[in-house]
């Protein structure tokens, strides 16, 4: 489904600031593979998913998506074949207009915009009832602005309109990390249920270590550019924080640095 | 106060020419988020084509369309300036605006052009006032319409998510180069186009007649959002609140003339007025509204 193959980034080269946040990184996910990615801080995770994402072209090495060479395809072009949740709850979503507009731009991903009406009233009906399978009341303020609603709503709704229009990949990076305990376990409870129901294959990058052994069928830690351990099946879900952590400290020969992490 | 009373319908008419260009402003400056400094250029540049075509001979309708058309050009530089060769909005106006002094000079031939009303078929003058009001609340309807339409359609909302979220615009697959130029191009053609009115109505094309025009068009977009935010919340009523907020200024602008201020401080005067009205939400949002406490971000029960 997704296949990394030596893939490089160096950020400013040849300034004092140089600084390879990818180095030969090689990652094959099978379809319906439901992936948590955990490391240090400056790890290389996010960049890894900006690298999919197309948010610049990678130094050296692949990118294919479902068996298309996507590595010099712009970021916007590439978006027919992603959904993306970001850390902050203010990214994901056009604050300034109403929640069925920003679902049904999200409708439209990856086809052609043309002169046609922006919303059909057919549409409403269907985001109504996705929007009540939240729970959180939004059905009843479809034509609220998004900037109205709470960081978690917004999440939800983001994550919504990630996977409105069904992506073969879907990239959550850190996207329960601003939220409240409460907030965040709601918000993770439904991306479970939808990756879930679509089939979907995800990566979802976590600070949480307990959240990344409960979810998904595979775990990869990332250390300085590059996957250190990969495990999945029977043998992941034995996992315990304590184990990560030992398996940390042997691979990379240094402790497991991660403010957020270590505050959980 | 007659003086003043014979004044008024002249004052409406030039401030809906300006409020039609503060719909212009409007688009660049609310909905795609850039300060577009290519006004200043472009709404000389429909005058100076409206007029000279005019001159030789063509027809009004046709001349106003091909200043449309030159002002998206213009639109269109800018935007290339700004997404090709990622030049800083701002920067990228102010270049094109140069380019346009000389444009305009070349298409003029000379720094004025006058384009007497009683010899050709002007659609606005000052010699019909009535006329010239009937046919500008017309122009304003249309564009209006236009505008309302197109921003509900999939690409015009496009163009509104790039304005308002680029990151997210993109994820969610939106050619956000191109609906900027877009945006660009069409602010720039309704910029030309009320240009090419104001030529017709003052009888002439001069090479300033843009200067400053963004700050009137700023002062437009920000009088009709303080006095009409709060009835209007409908796009099409917001457009026309801007255009209110053009007339209003204009009727503001001739009073004060009217009372004898010195008209060398005018512009000095808009400007100032601008600036503390641009303040305002900054200086709102830093000393009147209490920060929110962090980590209540789920607070609505999500
Ligand atoms: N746009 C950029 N310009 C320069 N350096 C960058 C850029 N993006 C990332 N980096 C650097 O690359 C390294 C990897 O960063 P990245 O954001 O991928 O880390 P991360 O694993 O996501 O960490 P965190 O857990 O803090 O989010 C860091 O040293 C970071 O400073
Ligand atoms: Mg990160």
């Amino acid at each position: 489904m997704l296949e990394l193959k030596n893939v490089t980034k160096t950020f400013n080269p040849g300034t004092v600031n140089e600084k390879i946040a990818l180095k030969n990184l090689n990652l094959l996910l099978n379809d319906g593979d439901f992936v948590t990615v955990i490391g240090g801080n400056g790890a290389g995770k996010s960049t890894m998913l900006n690298a999919i994402a197309g948010v610049w072209k990678p130094d050296e090495g692949q990118i294919l998506i479902d068996g298309v060479d996507v590595t010099g395809m712009v970021e916007y072009k590439r978006a027919k074949f992603l959904g993306r949740v970001f850390q902050d709850p203010m990214l994901g979503t056009a604050a300034d207009m109403e929640i069925e507009e920003n679902l049904a731009l999200a409708v439209r991903r990856g086809r052609r915009r043309g002169l046609g009406w922006g919303i059909r009233s057919s549409e409403r009906e269907k985001y109504k009832e996705l929007l009540a399978e939240l729970g959180l009341g939004l059905e009843h303020r479809l034509t609220s602005k998004v900037g109205l609603l709470s960081g978690g709503q917004r999440q939800a709704v983001t994550l919504l309109m990630a996977t409105l229009n069904r992506p073969k990949l879907l990239l959550l990076d850190e996207h329960t990390a601003a939220l409240d305990p409460a907030t965040a376990a709601k918000v993770m409870s439904l991306t479970d249920r939808i990756i879930d129901e679509e089939h979907l294959t995800a990566l979802m990058v976590t600070h949480n270590m307990q959240d990344a052994i409960t979810h998904g069928n595979r775990l990869i830690m990332m250390h300085e550019g590059g996957i250190i351990f990969d495990i999945s099946g029977e043998e992941k879900r034995k996992l315990t924080i304590e184990d990560l952590l030992d398996r940390f400290r042997k691979l990379s020969g240094t402790q497991f640095a991660n403010d957020r992490a270590l505050l959980n | 106060m007659g003086g003043w009373l014979n004044a008024l319908p002249g004052a409406v008419a030039q401030g809906m020419i300006w409020g039609i260009m503060a719909i212009g402003v409007y688009i660049t400056y609310k909905i795609l988020d850039i300060a577009d400094l290519t006004v200043d250029g472009s709404m000389c540049t429909g005058a100076a084509v409206c007029t000279m075509l005019m001159l030789s001979g063509v027809n009004v309708w046709l001349a106003v369309l091909v200043a449309i058309l030159a002002g998206m050009l213009a639109g269109l530089l800018t935007g290339i300036f700004h997404t090709f060769m990622g030049i800083p909005a701002i920067l990228a106006g102010i270049l094109t605006q140069l380019i346009l002094w000389s444009v305009n000079l070349k298409i003029m031939g000379k720094s004025n052009q006058s384009l007497p009303a009683r010899s050709f078929d002007v659609l606005v003058t000052q010699l019909k006032q009535w006329e010239t009001l009937l046919i500008l609340v017309a122009f304003c309807a249309v564009l209006i319409a236009v505008l309302y339409w197109f921003f509900g359609t999939e690409l015009g909302s496009s163009v509104r998510a790039t304005g308002c979220n680029i990151g997210m615009s993109r994820a969610q697959g939106i050619n956000t180069d191109f609906n900027k130029i877009l945006g660009l191009m069409i602010s720039n053609g309704i910029v030309a186009l009320s240009g090419a009115l104001l030529a017709q109505y003052q009888g002439a094309a001069d090479i300033s007649m843009g200067r400053g025009a963004i700050v009137t068009g700023l002062a437009a977009v920000i009088i009709g959002e303080a006095v009409f935010s709060k009835v209007l919340r409908n796009f099409a009523l917001r457009l026309t609140g801007v255009v209110l907020g053009g007339v209003i200024y204009y009727i503001v602008y001739q009073t004060v003339i009217y009372l004898g201020f010195d008209t060398d401080l005018l512009k000095m005067l808009s400007a100032i007025v601008v600036a503390f009205f641009l303040a305002v939400p900054y200086w709102n949002k830093k000393y009147f509204v209490k920060p929110k406490k962090k980590g209540d971000g789920g607070n609505a029960g999500a």
